[in-house]
C-alpha cells in the first residue's frame, strides 16, 4: 500500500481530479498549502512598490492506493497537472504501512478502495 | 396676515413706537384725559421694499431650492447604490474574482460619470428628433436644449447628476452577469459605449421626448429605461461570453458554484434597498407630498417579493434560500420602479409579490433550460421583473394618484391603451438591446477579446488582471 502525496498547482485541480476519476481513482483528501520551489516565487507590485512573493499557493493531494494502482495514479496526475512551465509540481511516493476503514473497521487492503 | 400683524408690533415696540391698543386698563387709566397715542404702522408691502409679488418670487426661489436639495439628495442615495451592487455581486463570487468585480464596478461608475457628461445626457435629453438627441454634449444649454426636462425646475447640474446615477446603474448591472470570466478592458470599453449610446437612446424614447413617450409609454422611474436595458444587455453579454468553466457538466446539467461571502451579498442588498428610496421617490425631482407614498409603494413591493421569492424557492428547493430572498427583494424593487408613482399600496404589494416568484422561476430557466450562466441573477432580476413592472403599470395605474399622466390601467377600467403602449415599449427597448448588445459585444470579442483563458479564469482573474489577491494571507480553495 503506498500513500501518494502531489503537490500541483491550484488551477490545474479540476483537470487531475478528471484524470484520476477516468483511472477510477476516486478517493483523496485537498488542502491548500503554501510553497516555494526551484522558482524561488515571483515579484508582484502591490500600490508602486515591489512585493516579493516567496511562498506560493498550491494545492496538495493524499491518495492511499494498492500497489497495483500507483503507476495509474501517478500517470493520471501528471496528465492533469503537467503543462511544461516551472511550477507544475512534485509527486511523491510514500510507504503505507497501515490502513483502517473507521466504519467498518476494516485493515489492509479491503481499506483502501 | 396675522404673522405679519405680530411681525409688526415686535419691530416698532423694539424700535420704541406704542401702537394704539384699546383695552379696560387703559380706559380706566385715561379716562379723563384726551390724549390717545397714535402711531404709524407701517403696511407689510412697505416693510423693507417687500411686495407682494417679490414675496411670490421668493416663495418660488425657496421652492426650488427645496426641490434641489430633495433630488440632489435623492441622486445620491442612489450613487450609494453602486456600492450596493459591488458588495451584493463580490459576496456572490468566488473569492478568487471578487477584486476583480469591484473593480469593474468601480470603473463603470467612474467611466459612466465622463461619458454621461460629454454624450449620454445631450444624446438622452438634448433636443433633436423623436429617436435620439442631437444637441446638449458637454451639458452645453442654448436656450430650449433640454426642455424635454423642463417639468423640473431644478438646475441643470442638478437634473445631470440625478440621471447620470440611473445610467450607472444600468451600466453597473451587466458586471454581475459577466462576471468571473470578462477581460476588464473589455468591460470598460463596454461601460463607455452603453453611458454613451445605448443606456441615452433608450431614455430618450421614454424620459426625453422620444416616441415611446409621444404614444403614451409611462415608466417613472426606470423599470425599462433603467433595469431592463441593462438586464437584457447582460442576457446578450452572458450569451456571447458562454458559461463559466465547471458550470456545465457534459449532459447539459449545471453545478452550483457558491458565492464566497453572503454576509457582503446581504449588505450589498440591504444598501440597494436603501439607495432604492433615492432611485423611486427621487424621480419626482421636486419636494411634493406624492413621495412619501411612492417610498411606500417601493417599500411593500421589496418586501413582498422578499417573502414570496422565499416561499418558492422553500417550496422547490426544500429550504429557502437566501441568495433566492436576495433576488426576491432586487424583483420587487425593479417591478415596482416604474408603476411606483401611479398604483395604490394594494397594488404594489401584488406587483411585488408576483416579481419575487417570476424572480426564482426566471433564476431556472436560464440556469437550466437556456444555458446561460448568470452568476447573480441579473437578467432574472432586472430583465425579467423590469419587464413584469413596466407590463403592470398599465395593469394597475390609477389616474387619482398622478392625475392626467397615465390615467387608469385595465384592472381599473381604462380599457388596453395604456397597456398596449407599455407592451410596445417592453418589445421595442427588448429589441434594441439585444441588436446593440449582441453588436457591441461581437465587436469587442474580435477588436481585443471579450474572455479570458482558460487558465487565467482557473487562476482567478484577481491575480491575473489586478496582480493582487482580495484577502491577501488567507488559505483559500481558489479551485471548485
Amino acid at each position: 500500500m503506498k500513500l501518494i502525496v502531489a503537490i500541483i498547482q491550484p488551477h490545474k485541480l479540476p483537470d487531475v481530479k478528471q484524470a484520476l476519476f477516468d483511472n477510477e481513482v476516486y478517493l483523496m483528501t485537498v488542502s491548500t498549502v503554501l510553497g516555494s520551489g526551484r522558482q524561488m516565487g515571483y515579484t508582484e507590485t502591490y500600490r508602486g512598490v515591489p512585493e516579493e512573493v516567496n511562498l506560493i499557493n498550491k494545492v496538495r493531494l493524499e491518495i492511499a492506493v494498492n500497489d497495483d494502482f500507483v503507476e495509474p495514479t501517478i500517470a493520471a496526475i501528471i496528465k492533469g497537472a503537467r503543462t511544461g512551465n516551472i511550477g507544475d509540481g512534485k509527486i511523491f511516493v510514500l510507504d503505507l504501512p497501515q490502513c483502517i476503514r473507521i466504519r467498518t473497521m476494516e485493515r489492509g487492503k479491503k481499506a483502501i478502495g | 396676515m396675522r404673522k405679519i400683524v405680530i411681525l409688526c408690533f415686535v419691530v416698532l415696540s423694539i424700535a420704541g413706537y406704542k401702537l394704539p391698543v384699546t383695552c379696560a386698563d387703559d380706559k380706566q387709566e385715561t379716562q379723563g384725559k384726551a390724549e390717545v397715542r397714535v402711531v404709524e404702522v407701517k403696511q407689510p408691502a412697505e416693510i423693507e421694499g417687500q411686495t407682494v409679488t417679490s414675496n411670490n418670487e421668493t416663495i418660488t426661489a425657496k421652492g426650488v431650492a427645496l426641490d434641489t436639495v430633495w433630488t440632489l439628495l435623492a441622486a445620491i442615495l442612489v450613487m450609494f447604490m453602486q456600492p450596493g451592487f459591488a458588495m451584493l455581486e463580490a459576496g456572490l463570487v468566488r473569492t478568487k474574482n471578487s477584486v476583480n468585480i469591484l473593480m469593474k464596478n468601480l470603473m463603470d461608475f467612474c467611466f459612466s460619470s465622463i461619458s454621461f457628461w460629454v454624450v449620454g445626457f445631450g444624446i438622452m435629453f438634448g433636443a433633436g428628433n423623436l429617436l435620439f438627441g442631437t444637441s446638449g454634449f458637454f451639458l452645453n444649454d442654448v436656450g430650449g436644449t433640454f426642455d424635454s426636462l423642463s417639468w423640473t425646475g431644478v438646475p441643470l447640474e442638478c437634473k445631470y447628476f440625478f440621471q447620470l446615477v440611473f445610467c450607472a446603474t444600468a451600466a453597473t448591472i451587466v458586471a454581475g452577469a459577466m462576471a468571473e470570466r470578462t477581460k476588464f478592458v473589455a468591460y470598460i470599453l463596454y461601460s463607455i459605449i452603453i453611458s454613451a449610446i445605448i443606456y441615452p437612446i433608450v431614455g430618450h424614447w421614454i424620459w426625453g421626448g422620444g416616441w415611446l413617450a409621444e404614444i403614451g409609454m409611462w415608466d417613472f422611474a426606470g423599470s425599462t429605461v433603467v433595469h431592463s436595458t441593462g438586464g437584457w444587455l447582460s442576457l446578450t453579454g452572458a450569451v456571447m461570453l458562454g458559461p463559466r468553466i465547471g458550470k456545465y457538466r457534459s449532459d447539459g446539467s449545471p453545478k452550483s458554484i457558491p458565492g464566497h461571502s453572503i454576509p457582503l451579498a446581504f449588505l450589498g442588498l440591504f444598501i440597494l434597498w436603501f439607495g432604492w428610496f433615492g432611485f423611486n421617490p427621487g424621480s419626482t425631482m421636486g419636494a411634493i407630498p406624492n413621495i412619501a407614498h411612492i417610498a411606500t409603494t417601493t417599500n411593500i413591493s421589496a418586501a413582498a417579493g422578499g417573502i414570496s421569492a422565499m416561499f418558492t424557492a422553500w417550496l422547490m428547493f426544500k429550504k429557502p434560500d437566501p441568495t433566492m430572498a436576495i433576488n426576491g427583494v432586487i424583483a420587487g424593487l425593479v417591478a415596482i420602479t416604474a408603476p411606483c408613482a401611479f398604483v395604490s399600496i394594494g397594488s404594489s404589494f401584488w406587483i411585488g409579490l408576483a416579481a419575487g416568484v417570476l424572480v426564482v422561476l426566471s433564476v431556472i430557466f436560464f440556469d437550466k433550460t437556456m444555458h446561460v450562466d448568470d452568476p447573480v441573477g441579473a437578467i432574472s432580476a432586472h430583465a425579467v421583473c423590469g419587464t413584469w413592472g413596466t407590463f403592470s403599470l398599465g395593469l394597475f395605474a390609477q389616474n387619482k394618484f398622478l392625475p392626467g399622466t397615465t390615467g387608469d390601467g385595465l384592472f381599473f377600467g381604462g380599457g388596453w391603451n395604456l397597456l398596449g403602449a407599455q407592451s410596445l415599449g417592453i418589445i421595442s427597448v427588448f429589441a434594441w438591446c439585444m441588436i446593440t448588445g449582441f453588436t457591441l459585444f461581437f465587436v469587442i470579442k474580435h477588436l481585443i477579446g471579450l474572455r479570458v483563458s482558460r487558465t487565467e479564469e482557473l487562476r482567478g482573474l484577481d491575480i491575473y488582471e489586478h496582480g493582487i489577491e482580495a484577502y491577501s494571507g488567507f488559505q483559500i480553495f481558489t479551485t471548485q
